[in-house]
């Protein structure tokens, strides 16, 4: 199935919550949704039977100034297509629904988007940080993040 | 076999060695010292090829331990983020006196390619223990890890074992 098929099946069930679908070749399309219905959107993308996005290939957070948003790589190993979906969220308030209980590989990304960018994955079993110290303060790969002096009485900089 | 058979023979060939038992000691300690291994990256993998037979680390005498209790030295192989800098401080910490640290490579010399922007990296693990012998290199080749570890017994070597605060001048 092609984007822009995947696009318009998404669309006469969610209607406006799929934002839009932006084609930009050579690179991967993807759709843009609202982040409030993410879950039933992946849920419906695992499950019907022209999706069957059964691989979840990568889980990555964004720093995009004023927003945060999370990208999905899916695939399909039955039907060999192949999908890019975002979703952002405001920087004050980085909600976004965990997709962790449709494929367990989001599991420990969105604990890395959690502990690196500060996504707030809601329904998460366990989201605790899970490359730095659990007692870090402050998500380092975000634009304005600045190092702290100290950590536990060593220099940092 | 020269010295051995001279030993064989106590009447002809003397039989008899001078020497200080220091001097003694410390030839038995420079050439049997067991290591911790701390294999943090990349120096780790150059580390393996040291170990394996084509450079034999093993001629030194070292042999790899897994305890802390039971090593003489701790080979720093890596980049020391700060969460495994508590780590190896604690473990250093469990190691038995007398206990020496070289540190291999750019990354645990001074922090390596994240010395100015890494701020998950200590810059250089001399800040949380002592260093005896520094390995540039990144990571460096085995021939630096062989003059690494001879440095390091040329250090045993000398050091003193009887008298040591008197003759350090301390009291």
């Amino acid at each position: 199935m092609l984007p822009n098929e995947i696009f318009e099946k998404l669309r006469s069930v969610y209607s406006d919550q799929i934002i839009e679908l932006i084609e930009n070749h050579p690179s991967d399309s993807f759709i843009t949704v609202n982040a409030s219905a993410l879950f039933e959107i992946c849920h419906s993308l695992r499950d019907e039977a022209f999706f069957m996005f059964d691989y979840l290939m990568s889980l990555t957070g964004m720093d995009l100034g004023e927003n945060l948003g999370v990208v999905y790589h899916l695939y399909s190993m039955q039907l060999k297509h192949k999908i890019v979906i975002k979703a952002f969220v405001p920087k004050e308030q980085p909600k976004v629904p965990s997709v962790e209980r449709i494929w367990r590989t989001a599991d420990w990304h969105e604990r890395e988007a959690y502990d690196l960018i500060g996504v707030n994955f809601e329904g998460h079993h366990n989201l605790i940080r899970i490359l730095l110290p659990y007692d870090w303060e402050g998500y380092p790969l975000r634009k304005d993040y600045t190092a702290p002096e100290m950590y536990h009485g060593m220099k940092v900089s | 076999m020269g010295l051995l058979n001279k030993l064989d023979d106590p009447y002809d060939g003397g039989g008899i060695i001078l020497g200080k038992v220091e001097e003694l000691l410390n030839w038995g300690r420079s050439k049997s010292d067991w290591y911790l291994h701390f294999g943090l990256a990349c120096c780790a993998i150059e580390f393996m090829a040291m170990n394996a037979s084509h450079f034999d680390f093993m001629r030194f005498g070292t042999i790899p331990r897994t305890s802390p209790r039971q090593a003489d030295f701790i080979m720093v192989t890596g980049t020391v983020t700060f969460k495994m800098a508590d780590r190896i401080k604690v473990l250093y910490e469990q190691m038995a006196e007398p206990k020496y640290v070289i540190s291999v490579g750019s990354c645990s010399n001074c922090g390596g390619p994240y010395w100015e922007h890494g701020y998950h990296v200590l810059k250089g693990v001399d800040k949380i223990i002592p260093v005896d012998v520094y390995i540039p290199g990144c990571p460096p080749r085995p021939e630096a890890f062989e003059e690494g570890m001879m440095k390091l017994q040329e250090k045993i070597s000398h050091q003193a074992i009887f008298n040591k605060r008197k003759r350090l001048g301390i009291e």
